[in-house]
């Protein structure tokens, strides 16, 4: 298999980081080539360095066995290389077809000819695989769609070397099976595909080799057949890194949270929780696994008093809190992580210190008399900062500064030294690397053995199974189950998130393992 | 890994300066159309609005307003609305004043000149509250409804000035208000008066209310991202009908100066986009107190300006407009002064 791509001691100097030290890497005709590290590692830089997007400050790149100077997309795509970008490129109100062919419409006369342009894209999207209606506005899409729209403009332009920037960060486990289906296909058809992750599972689930980078230099090569996820997360974070939590056994204690009936309806009149109830104790971790918009959002938005609660009741520590305001049910004892910590986790705009006091800001000893106590919310960032390891520790720095796992940080910090009595921790490692996830996860127990109630959230099965004593499957709004952690796996947790009923399951268990025999 | 580094100071100095810059140099274009030299022309310009402590007092008198209607929208923009109704609640804010000028005449001037000071402020306060509520509670856009209660302040206070408070004289305009509620001159024969040191107490409470208090802190938090503000336990409604209550203080702080400095009298349409100019001017002044300050001076240096040179050149005094619309314009194009300057960080 030839090379079609060799990139040789790459480096890249912005103001203040040495964002890439000498980094080899290249890539064979029609492979899968994962490239991993945690955030600030370097590798959406070297890869922004090959679309022409920064300039290099040494090394050089070959593309097909030609040395070539790339200063701009424009050069990178006459060189078939195509890239997809996180955040999506795409205009919405567009259709498929045209915001494809965009930049190189086809024409009939002085128009667009538009009969023409679908033909294209529905005989690119067959030979591909790729399935999409070329009539469909882009606005409409689900996001795996979107990120299908964008793979296909890239191969539209004729790109047969893919670079996809964490593709899988915005998806749901679903869409992201789909997604390696769809990568598996263009690989047969010899599309040569960089994979930029931070995921081990799915540089494992996908690639043929794996390349490491941390702090701007590159660790290593290795054939994805020969190594294993531990390896992977030792080379990223550079130290031994604990895949599972260590956890002793749950001790419950008195019932700190009680939905009896809550049904949430969003601003339509849709029914997005339907009638839950259940209960979570101090002491244990009930997680909540279910593909994501089957509810969780809204159940933790309700108890949160973030959205109106539509039906049934909330108790907390024995308190009705159902209606109340969020401030009122924070200072009831109640510390929330979101899910989304840009939109409602964080001010970004705002100093790390500032973040850390968000919701506390109200209270003493950060207001004294309407003024604020610069002091002691100095004092208090500077021992979050130093407890939770946030980095830089640079408690005046604005928080969009820090990268993604030290932004989820100054959340969890803020919410866990409050001690609540009910802690909600919504996808708390999303976009945050192995390293941070390792410390979250400890945290989240260390709560749990101090007494708090915790509800977690998460889309990822490991985590829920990592984490939970009990865990609950939401589904279409609803709680399908409740069960004790021993009586979980990872299928039956598949099974129930996609709708499967627990009954149907127990049955279709017994007829499985007589087939079996 | 795009650690994107914060401006530093300098440079949030730096393109407002550069806005100036380039606007004057477009400037120089008009003129030396009409055939004049522009050194000449900037040299009087100059001289008539900064060259003596007299032209620095006149200066002032006209950086007065754009201050405090600067502040107003720069104040409402920090929480995140847009506040286009200044001129609105700067004639409101006015009227109160004037209403109380001369209204209470046997009040002592200890008593009197707070009393309308504060009934200025009240007015504006009062005015920008409705626009508020109705986007708290009704979630009307800030931007459509101030708007709309700029024309019904200003019919409002049309009919006030030649209805029901006429001052009997042929023009139309209240009567006079008593000397205890007028503001003193500071440097006569200038109109410059103590609503200058007013201006830099408000500069410096808007200062302190933003960024030393909890109030300050709901106020930028829900600004800058209100379902953060929400989640965090701010009460967004409330903190919006605030946030456009101080701000309509100030725009009707800038009212009453007017009033009470200036006019003596509550006069039909005095204002002449006072309010509208403080938006420009919260745009060159960054929405920042310090900023609002010395973007009004460079305004009303403009303005001080600009009767000489018409004077004393072939320059029309509409020059000094066309600047100052140059100036907003390359505020507003950030962007492109980023690229010629070259402040570009990394991509």
């Amino acid at each position: 298999m030839g090379k079609v791509l060799e990139m040789r001691a790459i480096t890249k100097q912005f103001p203040r980081v040495l964002a890439n030290d000498k980094v080899d890497f290249d890539l064979n005709h029609g492979e899968i080539h994962a490239l991993v590290g945690e955030n600030g590692s370097g590798k959406s830089t070297l890869m922004s360095i090959l679309y022409g997007l920064y300039q290099k400050d040494g090394g050089e790149i070959i593309v097909r066995g030609q040395p070539v100077q790339i200063t701009e997309p424009r050069q990178a795509i006459d060189l078939k290389i195509g890239m997809v970008f996180q955040h999506f490129m795409l205009i919405e109100p567009l259709t498929v077809a045209e915001n494809i062919v965009l930049g190189s419409e086809i024409r009939k006369g002085p128009f667009l000819d538009h009969k023409r342009m679908v033909s294209e894209v529905e005989r690119l999207s067959e030979e591909y695989g790729l399935k999409i209606d070329p009539n469909a506005k882009v606005a409409d899409l689900s996001v795996g769609l979107q990120q299908r729209v964008e793979i296909l403009k890239a191969l539209y332009r004729g790109a047969d070397i893919l670079i996809l920037d964490e593709p899988t960060a915005v998806l749901t486990p679903q869409e992201v099976e789909d997604l390696f289906e769809v990568l598996n296909t263009l690989k047969s058809k010899g599309t040569s595909i960089v994979f930029i992750t931070h995921k081990i599972k799915e540089v494992l689930a996908v690639s043929d080799r794996v390349s490491v980078l941390r702090r701007g230099k590159k660790i290593g090569t290795k054939s994805t057949a020969e190594t294993n996820e531990q390896e992977l997360a030792e080379m990223m974070v550079g130290r031994v890194v604990l895949l599972r939590v260590e956890k002793g056994p749950a001790k419950p204690g008195r019932e700190v949270l009680r939905l009896d009936g809550v049904t949430v309806k969003d601003q339509f009149g849709h029914v997005k929780v339907n009638n839950v109830s259940l209960t979570v104790r101090s002491g244990e971790v009930l997680g909540i696994a279910g593909v994501e918009g089957n509810g969780q959002s809204e159940l933790v938005e309700a108890i949160a008093g973030l959205t109106k609660v539509a039906g049934g009741s909330i108790h907390l520590s024995n308190q009705d809190i159902t209606g109340w305001s969020p401030l009122r049910v924070r200072r009831a004892g109640f510390g929330l992580v979101p899910e989304d910590r840009h939109r409602r986790g964080l001010v970004l705009d705002y100093s790390v210190a500032d973040n850390l006091i968000l919701g506390l800001h109200g209270s003493k000893p950060f207001v004294h008399n309407g003024l604020r106590s610069e002091k002691k919310i100095a004092e208090h960032a500077e021992e979050l900062i130093r407890d939770y390891d946030i980095r830089p520790p640079v408690a005046s720095q604005p928080a969009r500064a820090l990268s993604g796992g030290n932004q989820q940080k100054i959340v969890v910090a803020r919410e866990f030294t409050q001690n609540p009595d009910l802690l909600i921790c919504s996808q708390p490692t999303r976009g945050v690397d192995v390293g941070a996830i390792e410390f979250i996860h400890q945290q989240v127990i260390a709560q749990r053995d101090q007494g708090a109630a915790v509800l977690l959230v998460s889309a990822e099965l490991d985590e829920v199974l990592s984490l939970s004593d009990r865990v609950a499957v939401m589904y279409n709004g609803e709680i399908v189950n409740v069960m004790p952690i021993e009586e979980v796996t990872e299928h039956k947790l598949g099974f129930l998130m996609l709708g499967g009923r627990p009954e149907e399951y127990d049955a279709n268990e017994v007829s499985g393992s007589a087939d079996q025999d | 890994m795009r650690t994107k580094i914060k401006a530093l100071p300098w440079q949030e100095l730096l393109l407002p300066l550069a806005a100036v810059v380039l606007a004057l140099l477009i400037g120089s274009v008009f003129i030396l159309y009409v055939g004049e030299n522009p050194l000449t022309a900037y040299g009087i310009l100059f001289k008539e609005s900064l060259g003596s402590v007299r032209n620095i007092a006149t200066t002032l008198q006209r950086a007065t307003p754009l201050m405090f209607t600067g502040m107003a929208v720069a104040f409402a923009f920090r929480a995140g609305l847009f506040n286009i109704g200044a001129e609105g609640q700067l004639y409101i804010g006015a009227f109160a004043a004037a209403w109380v000028g001369f209204t209470f005449a046997n009040l002592p001037r200890i008593i009197h000149l707070p009393l309308a000071i504060v009934a200025g402020m009240a007015g504006g306060a009062l005015w920008a509250s409705i626009a508020g509520v109705l986007k708290a509670k009704l979630g009307v856009h800030e931007v459509i409804n101030t708007i709309m209660l700029n024309f019904i302040a200003l019919f409002l206070t049309d009919w006030l000035v030649t209805g029901p408070f006429h001052g009997g004289s042929w023009v139309p305009e209240t009567a006079r208000i008593s000397a205890s509620a007028a503001l003193s001159r500071i440097y006569p024969p200038t109109r410059l008066t103590t609503a200058v040191y007013l201006a830099v107490v408000a500069a410096a409470a808007v200062y302190l209310i933003l960024w030393k208090t909890k109030r300050g802190y709901e106020l930028r938090a829900v600004g800058l991202n209100p379902s953060a503000a929400e989640y965090g336990g701010i009460n967004v409604a409330r903190n919006t009908i605030i946030a456009m209550a101080i701000s309509g203080a100030l725009a009707g702080l800038a009212g009453t100066e007017q009033i009470l400095g200036l006019h003596n009298r509550f006069i039909l349409r005095f204002s002449s986009d006072l309010g509208f100019m403080g938006v420009a001017v919260a745009l060159l002044g960054k929405n920042h107190p310090v900023g609002v300050i010395l973007a009004a001076i460079l305004f009303g240096a403009l303005q001080a300006g600009s009767a000489a040179m018409d004077r004393l050149t072939a320059v029309p005094r509409e020059l000094i407009t066309i600047i100052q619309a140059l100036i907003i314009f390359f505020v507003a194009a950030e962007y492109l002064i980023r690229r010629m300057l070259r402040l570009k960080e990394d991509a």
